[in-house]
């Protein structure tokens, strides 16, 4: 074993974070072998003086009096998780989810499911065509945008009233 | 109940209620300790003593953020650590270069001091400290949690922002350093620790 598998496996010992065999092992190893038995003490004197030595340093004494001279006037800010607003997140989820099942029931009406059962032709796939001169006439554009202003005009309402309120 | 008796979880229900005062226990409770990783970032204690600052002041701000799962030093850990690595890249010192140059300048003033010094002088606490400051920042904070931030593995593994098993391995090439680190530059003091 190379010596700083070795040392590894003492440091885990030392610490106690190795499992049970680990434990066996090592001190197996330590009782029998003069090398593991020199690294261990080694280690082991290496980490009393840092438990016993290692320093913490001081700030200035009136460190605590800045902080809190900074603090005057300040609240804690609202937690991250209130500026998720969770009414977009399910109106993105109903649209994508209501697209999906949209797309589904006009695709399964366009099947033949006679036809395919009774004859031996390979099965031709139902054609998607979508007639979007339909969809992008003057009206529908003009009930789109609309639409978007009226719920542009809520979320700045919805917001102004959130500040005041933070005010 | 005195207040610096309370708990940091019922400091913490109290500032939420509006007694900001309360604060003040927290600061003193973890100046020291929060001032000395950032010590370990900065070159100097006045740049230490603002991201020390900026910590407590960043925490107090999102203290509403702060769930409860996880010990509070813990949290404070993450944000000091955050704060100091934001602080290298806007001095624009990459860690690995400070390593190097901190390091010399710092060994070389050692050796200066050790010719300087008589044998008496140089603690086994000032040997301790001295080697941990030759260290890279990123290893003398990891010595420090483990050592001195009651911090155990996985809740460093939290404030790093890695697997449990990786601490584990930076905590060990960590202290092989400071082994090197202290025989390399105190040999005098180790074999005056090892003999006394």
């Amino acid at each position: 074993m190379q010596a700083q598998q070795m040392e590894e496996k003492i440091w885990g010992y030392i610490d106690g974070t190795s499992a049970k065999e680990e434990v066996a092992f090592v001190e197996q190893m330590i009782a029998s072998d003069a090398t593991w038995r020199a690294t261990y003490s080694e280690l082991k004197e290496l980490n009393h003086l840092l438990q016993a030595n290692m320093e913490v340093e001081q700030p200035s004494m009136r460190f605590s009096m800045n902080v809190m001279d900074q603090l005057k006037g300040l609240q804690p800010a609202p937690a991250t998780k209130q500026y998720v607003n969770k009414t977009i997140i399910r109106s993105i989820a109903v649209f994508f989810i209501s697209s999906i099942v949209g797309f589904l029931v006009y695709g399964f009406t366009l099947i033949d499911w006679s036809a395919s059962a009774a004859t031996d032709k390979p099965y031709q796939l139902p054609s998607m065509s979508v007639d979007y001169k339909i969809l992008l006439n003057n009206t529908w554009l003009n009930v789109l945008v609309m639409l978007n202003v009226v719920m542009g005009l809520l979320y700045l309402d919805k917001y102004l009233r959130r500040n005041r309120k933070v005010v | 109940m005195m207040e610096k008796d309370l708990t940091d979880k019922e400091i913490i229900s109290r500032i939420l209620k509006g007694d900001q005062r309360v604060y003040e226990v927290i600061v003193t409770r973890y100046q020291s300790f929060v001032f000395t990783i950032a010590l370990r970032y900065a070159k100097n204690r006045e740049d230490a003593e603002e991201l020390a600052q900026n910590t407590f002041i960043k925490a107090y701000r999102c203290l509403n953020d702060y769930r409860g799962d996880a010990k509070f030093s813990t949290w404070l850990y993450t944000i000091v650590t955050s704060l100091c690595l934001t602080f290298l890249r806007k001095k624009k010192l990459e860690i690995h270069s400070i390593d190097q140059d901190h390091v010399f300048e710092l060994a070389n003033q050692q050796d200066a001091g050790m010719k300087a010094n008589t044998v008496e002088e140089k603690s086994k606490i000032k040997m301790v400290n001295d080697a941990i400051a030759l260290l890279p920042p990123d290893d003398a904070k990891l010595l420090l949690l483990f050592y001195k931030g009651e911090q155990s593995l996985e809740e460093i593994a939290v404030i790093l922002g890695i697997q449990p098993n990786n601490v584990k391995v930076k905590l060990h090439r960590a202290r092989l350093k400071l082994k090197e680190k202290m025989e390399q530059h105190f040999s005098v003091e180790v074999e005056d620790y090892i003999h006394s």
